[in-house]
């Protein structure tokens, strides 16, 4: 288990982010407008949105934790599940997939030894799919963390994986 | 897209990738005179400078924003809560322009923001920007601090006792967010569901306040609209609306990009002219003229004038004015499938027809794709198609929009679905059909 999942096991948020939920609900017209904002926050900060911080946001905001986490699942680029380090990106959508976005895939899933969803057994990388990511001229696209990518053909996956993993060390 | 003309691509002249201006460089190239001029006006004065420019929402809809604007309640900022809210979703496949707006120049969206604001007299303001958008993001937060520090935003802006601020919303994802009800209830802090219009945002829109929903282009023109006047930029264009367009291409063109033209510019001047034409060794089959939600034109229309009234007369729409190419080697039906698959996992959820519609539309797509497909398959892809496409069947645009590529595909690839059944492992028997019905 890596250390920001056991951090985020059970834990109350850290006060500073508890402070900066509650000046950006004083900002709001209504506490809950700063919801889908603290839930990006705490994903920031963990990785990913636990049960444990999830509750303790909906306390801070005046929310039950079920409507929360109805918001907290709807939304594509919140993760109510631990992901890796890294979150790669892959555009899956028209003009990627015309530019060949399939063998660039391919090629992907080949390099990191996973499926489109899943997590690298290191932990560096989780591989997701993304709508559009209106690189669209620079077609296939990918996002590595808030870098972006493109056009990623399948001969640029190698150096591209290997750059990143060093990036994070 | 160096040495551009000011004069003649106002939007994108002033855009720098790298660092964009801040507002003392900003001034020193011409900017904020927009603001200062319309702060010299009435309210009521902006906005009809706007309506008489006849700029349209570059947002998909293409609503006059003059027009738009009108209907909000004329009481003075000071009296009622209202707001403007920047549409910079922007997740919509193939459509990539508004993203160049915010990471080069984001000053001249707060500029039109600012303007907008003082014509409706709204004291906050939104802007709305799709969460995957991280360098924009960055830029925003930037230009905002720094509009804020020069006095461009906060209380008595350049003394004429108006105050305005703006807060920059990213997003957590979800396509849907990008219509505009949708995108009033997610800022609310709820799954970002459309809603029943009456009322329209511009009555009872973000905490049922009046509110105006633009696209980030749109509010990119009104500075200059304001600077330069209406007959300047009436003459910008080539069409009978007002203005430039944020034009471009994707697809198998050699160089596929965003540029600045004439409203009413052809396809054709925009891929050969501007986007050096085909790559080598393909050919144009069909185009969708502006984003994923545009129907299908074939090769033929390949010189099309890309204003509002000529795609649709042709059976399309504009939409977001940027055209994704279908070259002679990639499959249409594949091409339908990938956007099928997007639309039935960004429906919202709310409406059946578009909730279990949209995925069966992707199911029968990939069945036929991998050659199981039978004629039943393609009478059921008709069916679905009238079925769910048009207006008015669903709460909101998201449905219609899904079935427009694929009740244009069916007709224009008629051939390449019939080979593709006809190439199947699967036959219809009639005795299915019996039998069930027995
Ligand atoms: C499903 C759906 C998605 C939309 N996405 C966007 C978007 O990303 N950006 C946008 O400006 N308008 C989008 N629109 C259109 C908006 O609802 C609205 O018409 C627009 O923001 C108004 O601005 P305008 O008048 O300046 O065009 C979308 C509409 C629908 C139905
Ligand atoms: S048409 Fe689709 S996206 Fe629009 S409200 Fe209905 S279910 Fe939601
Ligand atoms: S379709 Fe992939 S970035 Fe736009």
């Amino acid at each position: 288990m890596s250390t920001a999942e056991l951090t985020a096991q059970g834990a109350e948020l850290p006060p500073d982010l508890v402070q900066t939920f509650i000046d950006m609900a004083h900002h709001e017209h209504h506490a809950r407008g700063a919801s889908i904002e603290a839930l990006r926050l705490v994903q920031e900060r963990f990785g990913w949105i636990s049960d444990a911080h999830l509750a303790h946001t909906a306390r801070i905001l005046g929310m039950s934790q079920a409507d929360l986490d109805g918001i907290a699942t709807y939304f594509n680029l919140l993760f109510r599940k631990p992901v890796g380090k890294k979150v790669i990106m892959l555009c899956d959508s028209v003009s990627c997939y015309i530019m060949g976005q399939e063998q660039t895939r391919e090629r992907l899933c080949k390099k990191l030894g996973v499926k489109v969803g899943e997590t690298t057994p290191d932990g560096e990388f989780t591989l997701l799919p993304i709508v559009c990511l209106g690189h669209c001229d620079h077609a296939p696209a990918m996002l590595i963390g808030k870098d972006l990518y493109g056009p990623v053909r399948p001969e640029d996956i190698d150096a591209i994986i290997d750059e990143a993993r060093e990036k994070t060390q | 897209m160096n040495a551009l003309n000011p004069e003649k691509q106002p939007l994108l002249a002033l855009v720098n990738r790298e660092t964009p201006l801040d507002p003392t460089a900003y001034e020193q190239k011409g900017g904020w005179r927009g603001v200062r001029r319309a702060l010299a006006m009435s309210p009521a004065e902006v906005i009809e400078e706007v309506t008489k420019s006849k700029l349209r929402g570059r947002g998909g809809a293409g609503f006059s924003t003059g027009m738009k604007w009108s209907f909000v309640p004329k009481e003075p900022a000071n009296e009622r809560r209202k707001y403007i809210v920047a549409n910079g979703d922007e997740m919509e496949p193939g459509t990539f322009k508004d993203r160049i707006l915010v990471e080069g120049h984001p000053l001249q969206l707060i500029e039109g923001m600012i303007i907008s604001a003082y014509a409706i007299q709204a004291a906050y303001g939104v802007i709305f920007l799709r969460g995957e958008y991280h360098l924009g993001l960055e830029r925003l937060q930037q230009a905002v601090e720094q509009a804020r520090a020069a006095g461009w935003l906060g209380k008595n802006i350049l003394g004429s006792g108006f105050d305005f601020d703006i807060h920059v919303h990213p997003s957590a994802g979800r396509y849907i967010c990008g219509e505009e009800t949708a995108l009033l209830t997610a800022l609310e802090g709820r799954r970002a569901n459309p809603r029943s219009k009456p009322p329209f945002p511009q009555i009872g829109g973000l905490w049922g306040a009046p509110t105006v929903v633009n696209n980030i282009e749109t509010f990119s023109n009104i500075p200059h609209i304001l600077a330069n006047g209406f007959e300047w930029y009436l003459g910008l264009s080539a069409c009978e609306d007002g203005g430039t367009k944020l034009y471009g291409v994707s697809g198998r063109a050699k160089r596929p990009g965003v540029f600045e033209l004439p409203l009413g510019t052809t396809l054709g001047v925009i891929l050969n002219e501007c986007a050096g034409g085909m790559q080598d060794g393909y050919k144009l089959r069909a185009f969708l003229p502006g984003g994923a939600s545009t129907a299908f034109l074939g090769a033929e229309h390949a010189d099309i004038v890309m204003d509002y009234p000529t795609p649709e007369k042709a059976g399309s729409r504009l939409g977001t004015g940027l055209a994704i190419l279908l070259d002679d080697r990639t499959s249409p039906i594949g091409m339908i499938r990938n956007l099928e698959h997007f639309f039935a996992q960004e429906s919202c959820g709310w409406c059946t027809p578009c909730r279990d519609g949209l995925p069966w539309v992707e199911r029968l797509l990939i069945e036929i794709e991998e050659g199981r497909g039978t004629e039943q398959d393609l009478a059921r892809l008709k069916d679905a198609a009238r079925l769910i496409g048009p207006m008015g069947r669903t709460f909101c645009a998201h449905a219609p929009g899904a079935i427009a590529p694929l009740d244009s595909g069916l007709k224009l690839f008629a051939e390449d679905f019939a080979q593709h059944i006809r190439r199947s492992t699967h036959t219809d028997r009639a005795g299915d059909v019996s039998e069930r019905a027995a």
